[in-house]
């Protein structure tokens, strides 16, 4: 579920893992200092901690754990991580106050810079695509430039920074400006920003509490082996449920899969193992279209687009979601059984 | 034999319990994951470690903030702005069509594994959604914000279920090869990821179906709503009939 810190094979590399999450560390000091300086926020001083406390996170975590050990690591990140959901609880972050220019003078930017405005944003995708694909494994000097187990990361940070010196080029706003001015939409994501990692965090606790085997208990509470579409409906529906309350099909699936498919359908009826899988993992997709803990998926967007309704993602996608949840479970029905 | 253990389970009602009374959501997962703990006799610092682990492990999930930047600056020079009018000189160009093409184009790349080609950060909020309010409003106008937010969420909707139902049929996929290494774990032999990769194909296809399906009607709903939102705004005198057939 969440990327294993093998030992074995680290190969050194200049955009390595560490000097990523560095530079996030770096960024995220910068917008605290903003935040600070921002003379006219409402909760200047508790929201630049937020951050503060998630910012070295990134900055000193690698370091903690080569000079402190992983131990001493854990409890003190695990210690910040409360900190940070308390204040986030208590609704002690909030958005500034923040300089945009009117309506008029970005117009007139536009019109002046053109179709310009859009290659830093398409060349994003372009350089990551064609550094992962096909840049990945070149060297400066005996030294990969990017991590070999985190290409697609270490490619996308080479892209926003070739993007940033484009933008700069074309518009004459310089970077420092650019983190400066991406301080508001960091505040409007807010806490949303973090969910994800809580989530992984959340899974964590879950393996160590065997609630995968509990849950497992649980279903097999309301399955009657004999009834192949019930099965196929319990596992699917199961599958979405779960989802929902992970926010990730993956934390889901090997919980359900070990729990329903495998003892009932695989080896109880002899169902075929590819579409068996195959559909089942996307009706835990048609979950994580429909709730609030994939946060990445459906609640930063809705603050990146400023909805009045938080939820109003989700509503969009729940027509579509349960129509092919539907259409899985039929589909499941009709092709796993050979007999 | 059936000694039933459901303590693990209270912290997934902590979460649901949480999320009805509208707790924040931070406060909530940690929350969960306390009484979790604190259920099974999971003594504290084993817990505070197994949350800093997993914090720090997982800070990969953070890096769309890399991006923020980048965007940001163009919206201050005007990105939007310029995606809009930009959309505005495209004849034919509808919200609808506009989403539709799209969605096709990231279901097929995601499909081929490129999955970073576009996402909510970098595609959403500076082109797909002021391209799609840009072709709306030169339609019909000034747009009123529940319509406007009608747009936007769904090209966020239409960004995650083109990705979603297209990336598990690339066999290189995370999840692909997730669920092959659990197929294996389990004694289940003969599957090689190809298979599966094929067997996401007719819920891709059902997905591009449903969703196209979804969007067509889209045009006829903003319509709708933009008169509605009209005829409130001009008058709170009209026949209550016409509303009704608008509705």
């Amino acid at each position: 579920m969440s990327a294993m810190r093998s030992t074995a094979d680290v190969q050194p590399a200049l955009l390595s893992i560490e000097n990523i999450y560095l530079l996030i560390g770096f960024v995220v000091l910068f917008l605290v200092i903003k935040t600070l300086q921002d003379k006219h926020h409402p909760k200047r001083l508790t929201t630049a901690l937020f951050w503060g406390l998630f910012g070295s996170v990134f900055l000193f975590g690698d370091l903690s754990l080569t000079y402190l050990g992983e131990s001493l690591t854990y409890r003190w990140v695990g210690v910040f991580v409360i900190l940070i959901a308390v204040l986030a609880g208590m609704g002690k972050v909030s958005m500034g106050h923040y300089d945009i220019p009117s309506e008029e003078e970005q117009t007139a930017s536009a019109t002046r810079i053109g179709n310009r405005l859009f290659i830093p944003a398409v060349l994003i995708p372009i350089v990551t695509v064609i550094c992962t694909i096909v840049l990945k494994d070149i060297q400066i000097g005996g030294l990969f430039v990017f991590d070999q187990s985190h290409v697609t990361l270490a490619a996308l940070t080479l892209a926003c920074t070739i993007a940033l010196l484009v933008s700069w080029k074309f518009t004459g706003g310089s970077p420092v400006q650019a983190l400066g001015e991406s301080r508001r939409l960091v505040d409007s994501i807010g806490w949303a920003a973090i969910l994800p990692q809580m989530l992984a965090m959340l899974g964590g606790v879950f393996i160590v509490s065997n609630t995968g085997t509990a849950i497992q208990d649980l279903v097999t509470l309301f399955v009657s082996p004999d009834n192949r579409f019930m099965l196929v409906v319990i596992y699917c529906v199961g599958m979405a449920l779960f989802t929902m309350v992970m926010g990730n099909a993956f934390a889901a699936f090997p919980v359900m899969t070990a729990g329903i498919a495998v003892p009932f359908l695989i080896q109880g009826h002899g169902a075929s193992a590819a579409p068996l899988v195959a559909i089942g993992m996307y009706s835990g997709y048609c979950g994580t279209l429909m709730t609030p803990m994939a946060a990445n998926f459906n609640i930063v967007p809705a603050a990146l687009l400023d909805l009045k309704d938080k939820y109003q993602v989700i509503k969009v996608q729940i027509p579509t979601a349960l129509s092919l949840l539907a259409i899985n479970i039929l589909l499941m029905y009709g092709v796993i059984f050979n007999d | 034999m059936s000694e039933l253990n459901f303590l693990p389970l209270s912290g997934i009602l902590v979460v649901i319990l949480g999320f009805a009374l509208r707790f924040n959501p931070l406060l909530v997962v940690t929350c969960a994951g306390i009484v979790t703990g604190w259920a099974v006799d999971l003594d504290f610092l084993t817990m505070l470690e197994t949350f800093g682990e997993k914090f720090l492990n997982s800070r990969q999930l953070a890096s769309f903030l890399l991006l923020l930047p980048v965007i940001a600056i163009l919206e201050r020079y005007g990105l939007q702005q310029h995606a809009k009018s930009w959309i505005a000189s495209i004849k034919g160009a509808t919200t609808a069509r506009i989403m539709s093409v799209y969605f096709v184009v990231r279901e097929c790349s995601a499909a081929l594994g490129l999955i970073n080609l576009a996402g909510q950060p970098q595609t959403v909020r500076p082109l797909l959604a002021p391209m799609a309010l840009g072709a709306a409003s030169n339609l019909h106008g000034e747009l009123p914000k529940p319509v406007r937010d009608l747009i936007s969420a769904h090209a966020a909707a239409c960004d995650n279920i083109a990705v979603f139902f297209g990336e598990d049929i690339f066999i290189a996929f995370g999840a692909v090869l997730l669920m092959d290494a659990f197929l294996r774990e389990n004694g289940i032999t003969g599957i090689e990821p190809l298979h599966i990769g094929l067997w996401a194909i007719p819920t891709a296809i059902a997905a591009l179906i449903v969703h196209l399906f979804r969007l067509a009607r889209l045009e006829a709903k903003i319509r709708a709503q933009v008169a509605l939102h009209a005829e409130q705004s001009q008058s709170d005198a009209q026949s209550p009939v016409t509303r009704e057939e608008l509705a």
